[in-house]
């Protein structure tokens, strides 16, 4: 299980912009949450789309890093593309996501992510990422 | 009576949409419109970088952006502004945005219907024959303000 500080570089600078933490490490895979705020409001009391989307997009990728870094590699992630369907609105509370790596070749990952608020067997939002695995130089 | 509304005009809109929430946050800018598409800037923050080592925009913001054009777009095209829902979003990325550079979202409804509308754009930054994303989605018209049907 990655530490502290391991889990702490699955966030860029952007997902801490938007408030988005680790919650959790769920058999292997990052939880993130992020809180309601004005930051992630899109009508108001309700998450904007792009920010559920921003999370759903984190939690692709912190999965992906746990993953390959439990295999030793440390390569840099390209998106190629997302696919985002929105459920049901993100109502003014936290929201939490978790991202299954459903294929993880040499260069490309599929991953699935679902979004949830209260209830995770009832998601407000999925995702399905391709993401493009590129060795780094040297 | 009243007079009837004014068409939907994006440009207006934008001065109330971008002065809070998340389109505020991110500083989302209008750029231009026509008729059935809508155009928006999203200015270079230098705290929006995708990963720490590259110096590039996240790829986040630029769905947001992308989202935030889509439903410009809808009410531009439907002249109307009624409540509605992201669906189905799809954003394929083609290559990074050049650094310190704005990028911009035009998104044209090039369909719709009474409940649903359809979308497609690019994200570019600065020549729209050199996209930086393509995207697609579908929206949903939301028939009472769900805020409302809760109560």
């Amino acid at each position: 299980m990655p530490n502290n500080d391991a889990t702490g570089s699955y966030l860029t600078a952007y997902a801490r912009a938007l408030g988005i933490s680790m919650h959790a490490i769920d058999d292997g895979a990052p939880v993130l949450t992020v809180g309601f705020s004005p930051v992630v409001e899109g009508r108001p009391g309700a998450f904007h789309g792009g920010a559920t989307s921003g999370l759903l997009e984190t939690a692709g990728y912190a999965a992906l890093r746990a993953r390959l870094e439990a295999e030793g590699r440390w390569p840099q992630l390209k998106p190629i593309n997302i696919t985002v369907q929105f459920l049901s609105a993100g109502k003014n509370k936290p929201t939490f996501a978790s991202a299954r790596i459903t294929r993880l070749g040499r260069r490309i990952a599929n991953v699935s992510v679902e979004a949830w608020q209260d209830d995770r067997g009832r998601p407000i939002a999925t995702a399905v990422m391709n993401i493009l695995m590129a060795e780094r130089p040297g | 009576m009243s007079a009837p509304l004014p068409p939907f005009d994006p440009q207006q809109a934008a001065q109330f949409f971008f002065n809070h929430g998340h389109s505020g946050w991110l500083g989302l800018r209008y750029a231009s419109h026509g008729a059935d598409w809508v155009e928006l800037e999203l200015p270079w923050r230098e705290d929006l970088l995708g990963e720490e080592d590259r110096h590039m925009l996240a790829s986040g913001p630029i769905i947001s952006l992308l989202d935030m054009a889509s439903g410009m777009s809808i009410w531009t095209a439907r002249k109307v502004f009624t409540p509605i829902a992201t669906l189905d979003l799809r954003v394929d990325y083609q290559r990074p945005a050049r650094e310190r550079s704005a990028v911009l979202g035009r998104v044209e409804c090039y369909r719709f219907t009474r409940s649903a509308a359809f979308v497609r754009g690019i994200a570019h930054d600065g020549d729209a024959g050199d996209p930086v994303a393509t995207m697609a989605g579908v929206f949903m018209t939301i028939a009472r303000d769900p805020r409302l049907a809760q109560q």
